[in-house]
C-alpha cells in the first residue's frame, strides 16, 4: 500500500478540510477532558474527604458514591446521562450533549479520584489529625490547614495518571456523536478510506495531549513540593 | 415519563440479552487468560536485563497504555483484514484486540508481582543448581501470581466493563443486547437502566469477592 497524506487537505464537503475538522475535534477532546477533570477533581476530592471523616453517614455517602460510579462501564454511564436522565426529568431535555458527557466522564473519574484522595489522607500519620484537634482547631479547620495541604501533595502522582486517563476516556464520547478525535477518526475513515493515515495522526494527537498533561503535572508537583518530604529535591 | 417494566419476560432476556452476555463473558475470559500469559512473558522480557528484550517490551507496554482503548479497537478492526487478507468478524477481532491490549496492563501487574519476590530466593535457586527458567517457573512466578491475584482479578473486572466498548465496531455484547431489546420493544430508557443495573450487580459482587480473597491471602502471608 502507499501513503496518501493529501487526504488531510481534501475538502470534507462542508467547506473545510479534514485537517481543520481534526483540529476542531482535538479542541473538543481537550475541552471535554478539561471540563470533566474539573468536575472529577471537585466531586472526587469531596467524596474522598467524606470517606475519612469520623461521621458514619458521610463515610457511607462517600463509599456508596465510589462503588456506584466505579462499577458501571463508562459507556453505559454516558448513555444514562444522555438517554435516561433527560427522559425521566423532562426539564433536562434541553441540556446540550456536551454537558451530559462532561457529567458522565467527570463522575466516573471522581470515583477513582475519591479513592486516591482517601488513600492520600490515610497515608498521613494519625498524629497530625489529633495534633490539629488538640490545638483547638475544628474538624473542618484541621482538614483545611493540617491534613489537606499534605494529602493533596501526596496524591499528585496518582492524580496525574487519572488526568491522563481522562483524555483517553474522553474518546468514549464518540458514542453520543460529540465531534471529538475518535468520532472524527471514525467518520473520516469512512468518508476517505484512508484509515491508516488518519488513525496514525489521531493516535499521535492523543499521545501529545497525554504527554502535555504529564509535563504540566510534573511542573506543579515540583512547584508545590515541601522541603524535607519524601521525593523532594530541595 | 413513567417507567414500565411490564414488557420484560424471560423470552426477551433469552432472545436478546443472554447472547450478548455470553459474548461479553467469553471475551473477558479469553482476554484474561491470553492477556495474563502474554503479559507474563512481556514482564519477563522487561526484567530480563537484555537490551533487545527490554526495549521492545517497554515499547509495547508504554504504547498500548497511552492509546485510548477505543482507538486500539478501531486500529485492529482496520489492520487485521489488511494483514490476513480477508475480513474477520467484529467478535473475533475484539477477542484479539482485548488480549493484546490487556496484556500491556497485566504485564505491569506481573512485573510488580515478580519484583515483590525477594531477590534472595532467586539466588537460592541458582545456588541449588536451578536454571533461570526453573527458578522462574518453580519459585518466582507461583509466588508472584499469588501475591498479585487480587490485583489481576480487579483488572479483570475493569476488563469486563471495558468490553462494552466493542460498541465502536458493532459487536454484539451485553450492552448491545440491551440496546437491541430496547429498540425492538420501544423501551430504550428502561433497557439502558437495566443494563446499568446488570453491570453494577456483576461488577460490585465480583469486587466484593476480590476484597474477601484479598483478606484471606493477606492472612496466609
Amino acid at each position: 500500500m502507499s501513503w496518501d497524506w493529501q487526504v488531510f487537505f481534501q475538502d470534507t464537503g462542508g467547506g473545510q478540510t479534514y485537517f481543520h475538522w481534526m483540529m476542531s475535534a482535538w479542541g473538543w477532546t481537550l475541552l471535554v477532558s478539561g471540563c470533566s477533570l474539573v468536575v472529577a477533581l471537585t466531586v472526587g476530592s469531596l467524596m474522598g474527604i467524606l470517606r475519612t471523616t469520623p461521621v458514619k453517614a458521610f463515610v457511607w455517602i462517600g463509599n456508596a458514591w465510589t462503588e456506584l460510579f466505579r462499577n458501571i462501564p463508562l459507556l453505559v454511564q454516558i448513555f444514562l446521562w444522555y438517554h435516561v436522565i433527560p427522559s425521566i426529568w423532562k426539564t433536562l431535555q434541553g441540556v446540550p450533549d456536551f454537558i451530559a458527557v462532561v457529567i458522565a466522564l467527570g463522575f466516573f473519574t471522581s470515583a477513582r479520584i475519591a479513592e486516591q484522595v482517601k488513600a492520600g489522607i490515610q497515608a498521613l500519620p494519625k498524629g497530625q489529625r489529633y495534633a490539629g484537634l488538640a490545638m483547638g482547631l475544628t474538624l473542618p479547620q484541621t482538614y483545611r490547614y493540617v491534613i489537606l495541604p499534605m494529602a493533596f501533595r501526596i496524591v499528585i502522582p496518582p492524580l496525574t495518571s487519572e488526568s491522563m486517563n481522562i483524555i483517553k476516556n474522553s474518546s468514549v464520547a464518540f458514542a453520543v456523536s460529540i465531534s471529538e478525535l475518535t468520532f472524527f477518526a471514525m467518520q473520516a475513515q469512512e468518508e476517505t478510506s484512508r484509515g491508516i493515515e488518519i488513525y496514525l495522526v489521531v493516535t499521535g494527537l492523543y499521545f501529545v495531549s497525554a504527554f502535555a498533561v504529564n509535563r504540566v503535572a510534573a511542573f506543579i508537583e515540583k512547584r508545590v513540593q515541601v522541603p524535607g518530604m519524601i521525593g523532594s529535591t530541595r | 415519563m413513567n417507567l414500565g417494566f411490564q414488557f420484560l419476560d424471560w423470552n426477551l432476556v433469552s432472545s436478546f440479552i443472554l447472547k450478548g452476555f455470553y459474548f461479553s463473558v467469553q471475551l473477558t475470559l479469553f482476554a484474561m487468560v491470553g492477556g495474563i500469559i502474554l503479559g507474563t512473558l512481556i514482564a519477563l522480557m522487561r526484567l530480563s536485563g537484555h537490551k533487545w528484550l527490554v526495549l521492545p517490551a517497554a515499547f509495547y507496554v508504554n504504547t498500548l497504555r497511552s492509546i485510548p482503548l477505543v482507538m486500539v479497537i478501531l486500529w485492529f478492526f482496520l489492520l487485521i483484514p489488511l494483514l490476513i487478507g480477508r475480513p474477520l468478524g467484529a467478535g473475533l477481532s475484539a477477542i484479539i484486540t482485548f488480549t493484546v491490549f490487556e496484556a500491556a496492563y497485566y504485564s505491569e501487574i506481573m512485573r510488580a508481582g515478580i519484583q515483590s519476590v525477594p531477590r534472595g530466593q532467586v539466588s537460592a535457586g541458582y545456588a541449588v543448581g536451578m536454571t533461570y527458567a526453573q527458578c522462574m517457573k518453580l519459585i518466582v512466578l507461583p509466588q508472584a501470581f499469588r501475591n498479585m491475584l487480587p490485583v489481576l482479578l480487579t483488572q479483570t473486572i475493569i476488563l469486563f466493563q471495558d468490553t462494552s466498548l466493542v460498541y465502536a465496531v458493532g459487536a454484539y455484547d451485553l450492552l448491545k443486547g440491551f440496546e437491541v431489546a430496547g429498540k425492538n420493544f420501544n423501551r430504550p430508557v428502561e433497557m439502558y437502566l437495566l443494563a446499568a443495573a446488570t453491570y453494577f450487580v456483576i461488577c460490585f459482587s465480583l469486587s466484593m469477592l476480590v476484597r474477601r480473597l484479598q483478606k484471606k491471602i493477606a492472612i496466609i502471608r
